[in-house]
């Protein structure tokens, strides 16, 4: 008789190629890594690190260019959508994508992802919703709950003085050149594999030329929210997606037609 | 006989945040208490046996600190998965 055959080892999961070896940043606990990591898996899994150029924006993810192993520019704040429309129209073959928070995207840079929207730009937009301005020290920003305490509303956000919330992809979807347009959430590992498929619906859009494309994806901030990690995640589900639902918004039939 | 696997954690990347600690659904990942990483956090490790491989914590992980591995018995009627 001969001995049992020694067991095969499988790595079932590993740092993906697309990122540096470089440590993040980022806070313990803060979601920018994940959201990191599944856009790298993703541009692995679709082969596409030779070809893409990110576009990295003001605000905790400035360093981003750091972190991926791919080409990159620096974007001033708010106007990464700009550059990336630039960046697409002058290498239409290049797959081209921008990082950018919410302080970034729905504040300053309200302008830039419009108009991009409304050009209907064959861009990727990769949107994080955090509810707060994290790098600067935890103001209040346009997408800040009702009532939620920040470093300038220490009473909360009173919605009579500084208004409500505002809904990127909602209104985004509205727009006629957009293509592909979601919301989705990280705060457990159902929803970060449900946010990763989005990010691969997105570059697809891309890839097949549909259009302006944008997952938002809500995240945390431990360190502004000033709650420890795990609290945030729990803060997310129970404050953040009541008022920022998950859905799709907009996908272009195209999408769903082959796949299907 | 359970799958058997374990986890690798990069002490470079681990942060403490403990995000794995509590998704770990075998509740065998805690921190290291007795350890410091060159950063000065606590780094999450193994604490016991029953790790079935099943990457929930490399998933929740914020720094991809974590390496997942899994034993796949070569006797297995199953095809093994591409990689």
């Amino acid at each position: 008789m001969t001995a049992p055959a020694k067991p095969e080892v499988k790595v079932v999961f590993q740092r993906p190629e697309s990122f540096t070896d470089l440590t993040t940043h980022y806070c313990p606990g803060c979601t920018h890594g994940v959201a990191h990591r599944l856009i790298a898996e993703v541009i692995d899994e679709m082969g596409l690190r030779e070809k893409t150029i990110g576009v990295a924006p003001v605000g905790c993810s400035v360093f981003a260019y750091k972190y991926f192993n791919m080409d990159f520019v620096e974007a001033p704040h708010g106007r990464a959508p700009a550059m990336a429309t630039g960046i697409k129209r002058v290498l239409p073959q290049n797959t081209v994508f921008t990082y950018q928070g919410d302080g970034d995207l729905a504040s300053i840079g309200m302008a830039e992802i419009m108009h991009a929207a409304a050009r209907g730009e064959n861009i990727t937009v990769i949107f994080i919703n955090n509810a707060i301005y994290g790098m600067t020290g935890g103001q209040m920003a346009p997408t800040t709950l009702p009532g939620m305490t920040t470093t300038s509303s220490p009473f909360g956000r009173d919605v009579e003085l500084t208004g409500f919330p505002i809904r990127m992809s909602e209104m985004l979807a509205t727009m006629d050149g957009t293509g592909y347009i979601v919301r989705r959430s990280l705060h457990d590992v159902k929803n970060i594999r449900k946010a990763k498929k989005a990010l691969f619906m997105a570059f697809e859009t891309q890839e097949r030329g549909l259009g302006f494309s944008m997952v938002e994806l809500l995240s945390s901030c431990p360190t502004n929210w000033k709650i420890d990690p795990s609290k945030s995640l729990e803060f997310i589900a129970e404050r953040m997606v009541p008022v920022f639902p998950l859905d799709d918004f907009k996908v272009n039939p195209e999408l769903t037609k082959k796949r299907a | 006989m359970p799958v058997k696997g374990w986890i690798e954690v990069d002490d470079m990347h681990c942060k403490g945040c403990a995000l794995c600690v509590s998704a770990c659904p075998q509740d065998v990942i805690a921190l290291n208490m007795d350890r410091l990483t060159p950063k000065g956090y606590h780094p999450a490790h193994l604490i016991d046996e029953g790790c079935t491989g099943c990457a929930v914590c490399a998933i929740i992980c914020p720094d991809a600190a974590i390496t997942v591995f899994r034993e796949v018995p070569v006797h297995s009627k199953k095809a093994p998965e591409s990689a």
